[in-house]
């Protein structure tokens, strides 16, 4: 009878725990932006300011999940050599891409205004890029997978209503389908993207 | 000479809403089958499409970025300006196709928008509407339509200088031809005192180069970061009509987590 009673407590209190740590997407992205804001308008170099937003990146993007969901179907054909080859590739070309398309940007105001709960898994966060002189308001809302409270995680974003996990998955796959399916003409068109 | 001329100069402009260019969007496999919540569209003359891409891109870069970047050089003012008097006139297609979709609300903000850009607004250049509670609405053209109606995207394919369509959205633009489109009506098939040929053409080109000139980072972005520019902008295209034929507003609601889900369970 103790030992049930003692599990009901460790449960409850585990369960308090989890509540307590649990992460807010929300509170997730305005971390990520403002640190990001205050990256990109510091005075330094462009290198130090990749190597800052790629450890952002690294932290608080699930990138091996977006790598396999780009592969689409080919990521049941793959062995687990090509997958691991593959992951690395992907992790140096999404960080490479991800900065550079950040670091021209001074000083992006970007604004969360709601989040909606889909389900256990994911929550998606609303938010605005705003407008500058050179060009309008850009809606941008950010696709959280939540399974782990704890520690919520960036999956895809979507720009304007489009998907950039989802162009990034039709992007690759009309490379392999291209080359009859082989999954080494993209291991090859990422490698000379990584060397450009 | 001067007839084809002519023809050429309407298809090209009519069409400049396409001009997301080599630029904008994609995906495929024909047949309306719905896949993961979006409709799989067929690229049915893939390489020529390629071609055309690049040629395309060849154009941009030589006169639409370029044109693009000098109209930057312009106050805001004078931007916003020219986008407000060039959203104003989208209203005589969109007006028609709110009612042919049946939103009947929508179709009467816009014609009480236009109606007061047009006179109090100064031919739109002011969005004087929005001060009274009437905000700006959605355009809606007759690909839309035919993509509500229950019409197929068809094959996609790339248009030369236009850009990405498919055979729904190419339909669409052509009503525009026959009727559908009254500011086509009244400067190239009515030719009034008032308005001539060249006020319609100057119109879209314009169309052209705003929505260049808002997205000349985004697209430099795209370029940069895409390991197939064609894929990524058949992709955008697609997606951005998928939502638009939808009327689709909400992120949520053109999410389909069956990749994802897929992805978790393995």
């Amino acid at each position: 009878m103790n030992f049930i009673k003692y599990l009901i407590i460790f449960l409850f209190l585990i369960n308090i725990n989890s509540t307590l740590f649990a992460k807010d997407p929300s509170s997730l992205i305005n971390e990520i932006v403002d640190e990001a804001a205050s990256i990109l308008s510091s005075e330094d170099p462009v290198e130090s300011k990749i190597i800052k937003l790629n450890a952002i990146a690294e932290r608080s993007v699930d990138i091996n999940g977006i790598g396999m969901y780009t592969l689409g179907k080919y990521r049941k054909s793959i062995n687990e050599e090509q997958k691991s080859k593959y992951q690395k590739l992907f992790r140096s070309y999404f960080l490479k891409s991800f900065s550079s398309r950040l670091v021209d940007y001074t000083n992006p105001r970007i604004n969360v205004v709601s989040q909606k709960k889909i389900n256990d898994k994911y929550t998606i966060v609303n938010s605005v890029l705003e407008a500058t002189s050179k060009r309008p308001q850009v809606k941008i809302d950010w696709r959280i997978y939540t399974k782990n409270p704890d520690r919520p995680l960036i999956r895809d974003l979507i720009v304007e209503g489009l998907s950039l996990a989802r162009t990034q998955k039709e992007e690759f796959n009309s490379i392999i389908q291209n080359n009859d399916g082989d999954i080494n003409a993209l291991f090859k068109t990422l490698e000379e993207f990584l060397i450009k | 000479m001067n007839k084809y001329l002519s023809f050429l100069l309407i298809i090209l402009f009519t069409f400049t809403n396409n001009i997301t260019f080599a630029g904008d969007d994609g995906k495929l496999k024909l047949n309306g089958s719905e896949s993961n919540g979006y409709i799989e569209v067929s690229d049915c003359f893939e390489k020529v499409n390629r071609g055309v891409f690049g040629f395309n891109q060849v154009l941009d870069k030589a006169i639409f970025r370029p044109l693009a970047k000098g109209y930057r050089m312009f106050p805001q003012p004078i931007r916003s300006g020219t986008s407000n008097a060039l959203s104003n006139l989208g209203n005589v297609v969109t007006i028609p196709n709110n009612f042919l979709q049946g939103q009947f609300k929508d179709a009467g903000i816009n014609s009480a928008r236009f109606i007061i850009n047009s006179t109090l607004g100064i031919a739109g250049i002011f969005d004087v509407a929005s001060y009274y509670g009437l905000q700006k609405r959605d355009k809606e053209d007759y690909g839309q339509t035919l993509g509500v109606w229950g019409a197929g995207p068809g094959c996609y394919f790339v248009l030369p200088v236009l850009g990405p369509t498919t055979i729904r959205d190419s339909l669409g633009s052509l009503v525009n031809l026959v009727g559908g489109d009254a500011w086509y009506n009244v400067t190239v098939v009515n030719d009034t005192q008032y308005f001539s040929e060249a006020d319609y053409y100057v119109s879209r080109l314009m169309s052209g180069i705003d929505f260049r000139a808002k997205n000349l980072e985004s697209f430099d972005s795209l370029e940069n970061s895409s390991v197939d520019l064609y894929a990524s902008v058949r992709s955008l295209y697609l997606q951005d009509r998928y939502r638009k034929v939808r009327n689709i507003d909400k992120t949520t609601e053109t999410l389909s987590d069956d990749d994802w889900e897929e992805l978790d369970n393995q």
